[in-house]
Order: C-alpha cells, then sequence, then structure tokens
C-alpha cells in the first residue's frame, strides 16, 4: 500500500492489487484475510525454479463500499500474469463460500472481484482448473444467497482463460478501455488456428476484439468506466443495486439474446463489422473516440439485458 | 533457487509503530518485500529468496548498505525476488521501511 500517490485519480490500470483496493473501498476500511504474514506461497513454483509470493498473487478480505461491507478479491496482475494456482484459486473459493454461507446474514452487500488475469498457472494447472469450477461454483451459490458478485477489469493482464469464464458468472461486469475479457486469448487461438484466423500481433485486432468497447458495446460488459480507481469505486457503488435477481426466467431470456446475437453477427471477423450491421454511421470511430466520447455512446439495442 | 539470510546488530531502533508492511510485486525486474516489527529492538534480519544463483555477495553488500542508510532496528525483511537489479532492491527496502514509519 502506498500513501505517496493520490490512489483515487490514480490510473486503475497502472496500480497494484493492493492500491486498487485501498482506492475502490472506503479509506482505511480493508481488512486482509490470510494476509502477507501467513506465507501462504505456492508450494509448487519452487520445484520450477520459480520464487512465489507471500500472498500467492491474490489479495481477499473485507470492507466498506460507501459504508456498506463488501468482501473483495483482487489479483495482482503483474506475479504471473495473475493466474489461478492452487493457494490463489483456494482463497477465492473461501471468500465466495463464506459470502454464500453467511455473507446475507453478515449484511455483506457484494463480493467484489478485481480480476487481473491470463487463466490457470500452467506450473499447477490441474490445482487452477480445479480451482475455477470452484469458484464459479461459490458465485452461483453467493449469487443464490442473494450477494451479488461484480467483476472489474482494467487490469493489465485482462479477464482470459477460467478468469474469463468466471466473470461471465458474475452479476455484473464493469470495464475500463483497458479491460480485455475472453476465453482463449490472441496468443491461444493464434497458436491453435493459425495467423488467418486470429493475428495475435495486431494489436488493434486484439483490443477491438476482447477489449472494453466492444464487451461493453455488445453487453458483454454492463459498465464502461474511464481508467481511474475513482470511476471504478463509483461504477461499483452503482452497480451493487442493479444487479438483476438471478432466475431461471432469466438466464433462458438471456440464451436466446445470445442466440439472436450470434444470428446477426456470428459470420463477422472484426468488431467494426458488427457495428456496420447495427447501423452505426461510422464504425471505424468506435475504436478511435475518447474514453469520455464512448462512454457517451449508446450500447447496440440488443446489448440490453438483465440476464446476470 | 537460493535461500538466504543477512542479520545485523543494530542501535537504532525503526521509527514508527505499523507492525506489517507489502512493498513491490514479484514481477520481472521487481522484487516483493514482507516487513513485520517482530524482532527485538536492536535486531533486524533480510531474508532473500530468488531463483537467480550466484549474487550473494552483492545482495549482502545491497543489504549492508540499506542497514547503514535507515534505522531497522525490530524490523524482519522477506524478500521474494523477480529478478530485480540491485537499485530496485535498494529502492524497495528503503520503501518498505519508509512504510513502517521511518526511513528516508
Amino acid at each position: 500500500m502506498s500513501n505517496l500517490i493520490d490512489l483515487v485519480n490514480h490510473d486503475y490500470y497502472e496500480a497494484s492489487a493492493r492500491d486498487r483496493i485501498a482506492g475502490i473501498l472506503d479509506p482505511g476500511s480493508f481488512h486482509e484475510f490470510l494476509g502477507a504474514e501467513n506465507r501462504t506461497i505456492s508450494p509448487h513454483l519452487a520445484q520450477f525454479n520459480l520464487t512465489g509470493a507471500f500472498d500467492d498473487g491474490l489479495i481477499v478480505g473485507a470492507g466498506r463500499l460507501e459504508g456498506q461491507p463488501v468482501y473483495v478479491a483482487a489479483q495482482e496482475g503483474r506475479f504471473m500474469g495473475g493466474a489461478f494456482g492452487e493457494i490463489h484459486g483456494a482463497k477465492l473459493v473461501g471468500l465466495l463460500r463464506a459470502a454464500a454461507a453467511n455473507g446475507a446474514r453478515k449484511g455483506i452487500k457484494a463480493v467484489l472481484l478485481l480480476l487481473d488475469t491470463g487463466g490457470v498457472r500452467l506450473q499447477e494447472a490441474n490445482a487452477g482448473e480445479l480451482s475455477i469450477s470452484e469458484a464459479v461454483h461459490g458465485i452461483v451459490e453467493a449469487r443464490l444467497a442473494g450477494v451479488p458478485v461484480i467483476a472489474l477489469v482494467g487490469g493489465r493482464s485482462g479477464a482470459f482463460g477460467g478468469g474469463g469464464i468466471v466473470t461471465a458468472f458474475c452479476s455484473r461486469i464493469i470495464v475500463s478501455d483497458h479491460g480485455r475479457i475472453g476465453v482463449s486469448g490472441p496468443e491461444v487461438i493464434e497458436t491453435n488456428k493459425g495467423v488467418e484466423e486470429f493475428d495475435a500481433k495486431d494489436k488493434g485486432l486484439v483490443w477491438r476484439v476482447t477489449g472494453g468497447r466492444t464487451r461493453a458495446m455488445m453487453g458483454g460488459a454492463d459498465c464502461f468506466v474511464r481508467d481511474r480507481i475513482k470511476d471504478f469505486r463509483a461504477a461499483a457503488i452503482a452497480q451493487i443495486g442493479a444487479a438483476a435477481p438471478f432466475t431461471l426466467a432469466t438466464l433462458v431470456a438471456e440464451q436466446k439474446r445470445l442466440a439472436a446475437r450470434l444470428q446477426s453477427y456470428g459470420d463477422c471477423r472484426d468488431a467494426p463489422e458488427i457495428w456496420r450491421i447495427a447501423g452505426i454511421a461510422d464504425p471505424a470511430s468506435i475504436a478511435e473516440v475518447s474514453e469520455e466520447a464512448f462512454a457517451s455512446l449508446p450500447r447496440l439495442k440488443e446489448a440490453a439485458h438483465d440476464a446476470r | 533457487m537460493e535461500h538466504f539470510e543477512v542479520r545485523a546488530t543494530l542501535a537504532r531502533r525503526a521509527p514508527g509503530n505499523r507492525q506489517q508492511a507489502v512493498v513491490g510485486v514479484n514481477a520481472s525486474g521487481n522484487v516483493e518485500i514482507l516487513v513485520e516489527r517482530t524482532l527485538s529492538e536492536t535486531e533486524t534480519l533480510v531474508e532473500v529468496t530468488t531463483a537467480i544463483t550466484g549474487y550473494r555477495a552483492l545482495w549482502q553488500a545491497v543489504i549492508e548498505d540499506f542497514f547503514s542508510r535507515c534505522p531497522t532496528g525490530g524490523l524482519r525483511f522477506a524478500i521474494n525476488d523477480g529478478g530485480a537489479k540491485p537499485d530496485v532492491v535498494s529502492l524497495r527496502l528503503m520503501q518498505s521501511a519508509q512504510q513502517m514509519g521511518g526511513g528516508q
């Protein structure tokens, strides 16, 4: 935690996971569970001659958001790309299970997931994959217990692999320009399907397809924010109350919406093709206008949904 | 993988009352440092874990230089190294001492 920088006005993208938590929650309200002093270092990484992190790259705890009690988990995207390992995953699953088991009784209003991850850590892949499944189960249980789970995506690693799946299970998703959300990352697609399918070196293409603007335009994220910690904070406060009830009817409606979306845009190779079909006047401008100008643009009409 | 400790017996207690701080991240060219106020006021200790072997003498020099600059009595430092250069290690050590309430 740094007291030398103005966290609230600081970029979210550049901040560490600890600084993001400190700037998003009410000042001084964060109480960490299993803090660094417990030295919960991965038991697997040393076998690969890799040093670990005292929190295994995930910080979990409780705090207040505009006075309301919340749980929070933040991935440090610079430690092993924020990837899920055994302990990292177990800490997240534990927090979600706590929210499901007694969050409502304790007055917990939401779980904030500050995701910043490339997915599962290859050095402990089985444990990582298992923890993704358990985390998804934990999110569903927390939501069924009436505790919304809000994803915040705006770090350098985005939310990929299992992290993209975890994001999609959340009640609401907040994304910034830098935030990318997907399952298979650009390099994975290129490696498996060839450069003709997806050129991972074309950063413009990567951001147009997986980036925050496209996700927000199409309803893959519920809220687009400028890349500042204070904007993520304000959005998190607003999104807690916006989470829809978690019922079968909303899931059926979402299935219909996604099927229709695939029908309309399934053949598109790049985001501007979608904007053209959707009738946006200047499709190329979507990727180029300022963050503020983009934030004020209307989303595609089929993006509107409350299925999360 | 190398793990070693550098200890010193100091006369000067680290100022402040904060019990714990974490600075930096174990990322490429960076270090994560956990500081805890758990030792007696005249003792200090830095534990280093690094994947890059063969630089123990350099680590020793950087840490002893740090001890000479900052009063760190009572503080236990633990470093997870991601291949940081000596200047980065030095700055992170001073930042961690500053977070505990003292140092430059």
